[in-house]
């Protein structure tokens, strides 16, 4: 994560232009579960089902430890939908788990305001 | 929003993995995430108060704006359109081995209010920060948030040379409901920053305590 920050902010940077080369075109996630803060975690870190296709590769290693969407298209400077497109790939395989965010019940709420006092 | 409702959001995406072993995966603990929003007009330090206490340095993501175009299943056409593109920055903070918060600023331009829609489903709750010299440039998000019932605290930033208010002035100015907190802030400060956070979630709990009856 720590290679995000070198160009992100550049504005001379220019459009993206390879984004939806890597996804084969595909535009349109095929698991509309999945959400900016859906968390990822990778099952299986095998890379050979993805040869010549590094994307894929560097989200299982990412996602050892859950990761949300918006923070992998923050690291592989990929589009929300592009990286949609590809996790939604990895739970074909069945590479990835995600777990989305849920309705906030009174724990929750509670353990979120105990949680920012002790920042 | 309702206490004790199930949790339709919940996904298993790979069949047959259940959430326990979910858990076992992410280090034998359940790690939730939640969003928080940070809106406000251009300029009003959004990304500021996300970058003051977030332990990261805050990240950017994009969306393109072909996503909108409806229908679009191949790139025919599609390359002069993916030179726009959304720009969010948001942050994280770990509150515990469980549960991670997302700080996500808002896009400031007006033409991206379709980014909204996806920011504000499933946020606890905004801060709404305003600027005393422009407080008009908040009315657009403090008009989402009512519109959409989602908690909202509001921020008056304090600007060097800016008029300072009472927060009574600000809220007759905004003609909030009087059970909007109001703080003055310096979202430079961490600890500013911090006051928001803790008012909005408090005033989250209060909301949803309320609609449960």
């Amino acid at each position: 994560m720590s290679d995000a920050d070198d160009h992100w902010f550049d504005e001379e940077a220019g459009p993206l232009v390879r984004p939806y080369a890597v996804t084969g075109g595909r535009t349109r996630a095929v698991h509309p579960e999945l959400d900016l803060i859906t968390l990822v975690v990778t099952l299986q870190l095998d890379v050979r089902a993805w040869p010549g296709e590094p994307e894929y590769e560097s989200i299982l290693r990412m996602c050892r430890s859950p990761m949300s969407v918006a923070e992998i298209s923050a690291a592989l400077k990929l589009p929300l939908g592009v990286v949609k497109v590809l996790v939604g790939d990895l739970i074909e395989r069945h590479q990835v788990m995600v777990r989305s965010s849920r309705a906030p019940d009174t724990n929750m709420l509670q353990a979120v305001l105990e949680g920012i006092r002790r920042i | 929003m309702a206490i004790g409702r199930p949790e339709p959001s919940m996904r298993r995406a790979a069949r047959g993995v259940t959430t326990a072993e979910l858990d076992a995966e992410a280090g034998g603990v359940p790690v939730t995430a939640v969003k928080l929003l940070v809106a406000g007009g251009f300029g009003v330090g959004k990304t500021t108060m996300v970058g003051s206490i977030s332990e990261i340095t805050p990240l950017r993501t994009e969306e393109l704006l072909t996503e909108l175009s409806v229908g679009i299943d191949d790139l025919a056409g599609v390359e002069r359109k993916t030179t726009t593109t959304v720009a969010l920055d948001f942050g994280r903070i770990t509150l515990s081995r469980h549960l991670v918060l997302y700080l996500f600023g808002t896009p400031g331009q007006d033409r991206f209010w379709f980014m909204w829609n996806e920011l504000s489903n499933g946020a606890l709750g905004a801060v709404v920060l305003a600027d005393t010299r422009r407080l008009e440039s908040c009315f657009p998000s403090i008009d989402f948030f009512e519109r959409r019932n989602i908690p909202f605290v509001i921020g008056v930033n304090r600007f060097d040379g800016s008029p300072s208010y009472t927060v009574d002035e600000v809220r007759h100015a905004l003609d909030v409901d009087d059970v909007v907190p109001i703080l003055i802030c310096d979202v430079r400060r961490r600890e500013s920053s911090k006051s928001l956070l803790l008012a909005l979630t408090e005033h989250v709990i209060e909301r949803s305590t309320v609609s449960m009856g």
